[in-house]
């Protein structure tokens, strides 16, 4: 089994080496990343937020959404964190 | 958690640093709109005060304290906050979060999207903060183990 799980990983490291040769230059004003939404949210933020901040635009008009999710994962991590370390051990009943 | 220092050098530190601290909390978190800033950094900030009052003056005396299980519930409320934006954007006609919906009376459209993040800010900001003192008041064992509901 170990002898798969080594073979898969060699032969996904060599599956993505080999993508890696066609991703785009850091920085290129042509690559997908570049010419989709960035564009728009760069020239009409201003007219359509009125905030001169582009990140908050962003993060909490644009993809008010996802800052959502972001704000209840921080909350159940602090959930998860008060409950592992405030739960009861085993055999801790007696109060 | 112990009792806390007698420290005349630390109780001064954190009168003096507190306030500013606070201040500039919620500056950041107005301010957020215009310049570096928002929801998340201002609720670091703010959560500083508590975490020091707690930390120098002891559980006991603190006298700026929120307590772990009242953090735990305010952070609940903070999400609460940021998801009552978006129901009430839903409630009087547009979509989750479209903030031009908000019954609120401007000049300009644009002003409705500033209130909209502000108000969503807020809700961040709350949630971050406490959840930073609950996770610390659980980690000093502040309260003990959750009793039976």
């Amino acid at each position: 089994m170990k002898k798969y799980a080594a073979l898969l990983t060699i032969a996904l490291a060599f599956v993505f080496f080999y993508a890696a040769g066609d991703l785009p230059q850091i920085g290129d004003k042509d690559s997908p990343a570049n010419v989709h939404v960035s564009p728009r949210y760069i020239e009409d933020a201003m007219e359509e937020i009125g905030s001169p901040n582009l990140v908050t635009g962003v993060l909490a008009d644009y993809r008010g959404y996802d800052t959502l999710g972001e704000t209840t994962v921080i909350f159940i991590a602090g959930i998860a964190t008060a409950m592992i370390l405030r739960g009861k051990k085993e055999g801790d009943d007696a109060e | 958690m112990k009792p806390g220092f007698i420290s005349f050098v630390l109780d001064t530190a954190f009168r003096v640093l507190v306030p500013f601290t606070l201040v500039y909390g919620v500056y950041v978190l107005i301010f957020g709109e215009y310049g570096p800033g928002g929801g998340f950094q201002a609720g670091t900030a703010l959560s500083v005060g508590v975490i020091l009052s707690k930390l120098i003056q002891g559980k006991e005396k603190a006298q700026f304290n929120i307590r772990g299980s009242m953090a735990l519930i305010l952070a609940g409320i903070g999400t609460f906050i940021y998801a009552a934006v978006g129901f009430t954007t839903m409630i009087f006609g547009g979509k989750f979060l479209e903030y031009e919906f908000l019954p609120i009376p401007v000049h300009e459209l644009t002003e409705l999207h500033v209130w909209g993040i502000l108000g969503i800010e807020i809700g961040v900001t709350i949630c971050v903060m406490t959840t930073f003192i609950a996770i610390f008041s659980a980690l000093t064992g502040e309260e003990g183990p959750f009793k039976d509901a």
